[in-house]
């Protein structure tokens, strides 16, 4: 469904994509990790349609949308959630900019989310958690079929992260949304993902895709497993050579 | 909620009737004239005798500070969005608005009515003048301070110009345009008596100019309470109306 092909941005002399050509399948969850100042954001605004690419287009279900606005839907690393909004009305926000609101649709994820007791509080309630679920329930109603997370659990201590990553994946096994998803954890993209993207730095280039062989649905238990800390063994020393 | 008013309201109430007896004293004491500086209780009295005559005035006040305080929120907020919208406009002409803050409204009264008459008009526009600028100023703010991060969202999730303004810079605008209403309220009643000196038939201005040029005082004192208790209603109002509208903020912390 996107498609990226051999997209190059610098900024002045400063080149910090180099050919990148990558590709997200219907209903798949791909990562990407490299280390911080790889250009991890600058591919999301690129996606995004904010920056136009030097070279290179991107294309979204066969239709090219480089640099043109509305076709993704993001989760930002601040849950970013409007303060003055009530919950129900935060995640409506979406579709709101798409056109149609559902409001029972919106209601329902919530319940099944576990949000439902928080439907009409304001953010500054809730916990650090507890936004980023909204943050999340709100990217996953838009009616956009790409989701793109940048980081959306780094802020979180370590506990919330492993429950917010087990509880994401309990949501988003239910729906078809592929996603697109930046961490700089390897735990996080070997637990979450179908596909991993390393990045090269400087400029970021794919360095190596490494599809994950688990399969889903995927409980806590993997974590710990022996097969995971060899994959997680195999994408250090990718990233280290 | 009623103990806790107490708590914080007393010691002013305390300075101000400390206030208002020295002054009741120091004028018994060095018996000063009423013409010169009537006691507390001499403008109580006066203001017992002139309050009939003086309420359709008060309306006259009332209605002329609101109308100008009305037109002056919209063309506060209508030029700060023109100015928040279109960057080339706001550099070109920011300077005059300071400017226009600039002249004194004293100044400008008789100009106004050489131009357009004894009518409202002139009135209107000295009311509008003194509050649009502390409106468009902070709304102006407000929106140019809008989080850069629910910013990016927006832009990411393809909103539109209009979209953004609507739903993210204006929303996020409010409080401090509320700083901006409170301050342009209290001004609003200053103008509207200040142009009232330049010739009405009504209003707290004429009845302060009749009072002062027949050297009564205490009438004088009298107009200037009323202007204030006004002005303190309107900031109250204005009070009210914030707590209203921006009751999703937290008590004491900025979200």
């Amino acid at each position: 469904m996107l498609e990226l092909r051999n997209v190059s941005k610098s900024f002045g002399q400063k080149q910090v994509l180099q050919e990148i050509s990558l590709h997200v399948a219907n209903g798949e969850f791909v990562s990407l990790i490299g280390p911080s100042g790889s250009g991890k954001s600058t591919l999301f605004s690129l996606i995004g349609g904010l920056l136009a690419p030097d070279a290179g287009d991107i294309y979204l279900n066969g239709e090219e949308i480089t640099n043109k606005r509305g076709f993704i839907s993001y989760m930002p690393q601040q849950a970013s959630l409007f303060p003055w909004r009530t919950v129900i009305k935060n995640v409506l926000l979406g579709q709101e900019l798409q056109g149609k609101k559902d409001h029972k649709r919106a209601e329902a994820m919530l319940e099944r989310a576990g949000l439902g007791d928080v439907i009409h509080a304001y953010p500054h309630e809730l916990s650090g958690g507890m936004k980023q679920r909204v943050a999340f329930i709100r990217a996953l109603l838009s009616p956009q079929s790409l989701m793109l997370l940048d980081e959306p659990f780094s802020a979180l201590d370590e506990f919330t992260r492993t429950d917010m990553q087990k509880w994401l994946l309990s949501i988003w096994e239910d729906y078809e949304q592929s996603i697109l998803f930046i961490t700089h954890s390897i735990d996080e993209a070997l637990f979450l993902s179908d596909k991993i993207i390393i990045l090269s730095v400087n400029p970021a280039g794919i360095k190596e895709v490494i599809k994950v062989p688990f399969n889903r649905p995927r409980d806590g238990d993997l974590l710990l497993s022996e097969e995971f800390l060899q994959w997680k063994k195999k994408i250090i020393d990718v990233i280290q050579v | 909620m009623k103990t806790s008013l107490v708590k914080k309201t007393w010691r002013p109430f305390l300075a101000i009737m400390l206030f208002i007896g020295l002054w009741e004293v120091a004028t018994r004491l060095f018996s000063i004239e009423e013409w010169l500086l009537p006691a507390p209780s001499d403008i109580v009295m006066e203001a017992k005798n002139v309050i009939p005559t003086f309420l359709p005035h008060l309306g006259s006040t009332v209605k002329l500070s609101v109308s100008g305080f009305l037109i002056g929120t919209t063309v506060g907020l209508g030029v700060a969005t023109i100015l928040h919208l279109m960057p080339k406009v706001r550099e070109t002409f920011f300077p005059f608005i300071i400017i226009s803050q600039n002249m004194p409204i004293i100044v400008l009264a008789p100009l106004l009515v050489i131009w357009f008459g004894f009518n409202a008009l002139p009135k209107l526009i000295i009311i509008t003048l003194a509050c649009f600028f502390p409106i468009a100023v902070s709304a102006l703010g407000g929106f140019t301070q809008t989080n850069r991060e629910l910013v990016h969202y927006m832009k990411m999730m393809g909103a539109s110009k209009a979209q953004l303004f609507w739903k993210l810079e204006l929303p996020h605008a409010v409080p401090s345009i509320f700083s901006g209403l409170k301050i342009a309220g209290t001004y609003s009643v200053m103008a509207a008596v200040v142009s009232e000196w330049l010739g009405a038939q009504k209003g707290i201005g004429v009845f302060m100019t009749l009072a002062a040029s027949s050297y009564r005082t205490s009438r004088v004192f009298v107009a200037i309470i009323v202007a204030m208790v006004i002005s303190l209603a309107f900031y109250g109002l204005i009070l009210l109306l914030e707590r209203f509208f921006i009751r999703w903020q937290q008590k004491g912390e900025k979200t």
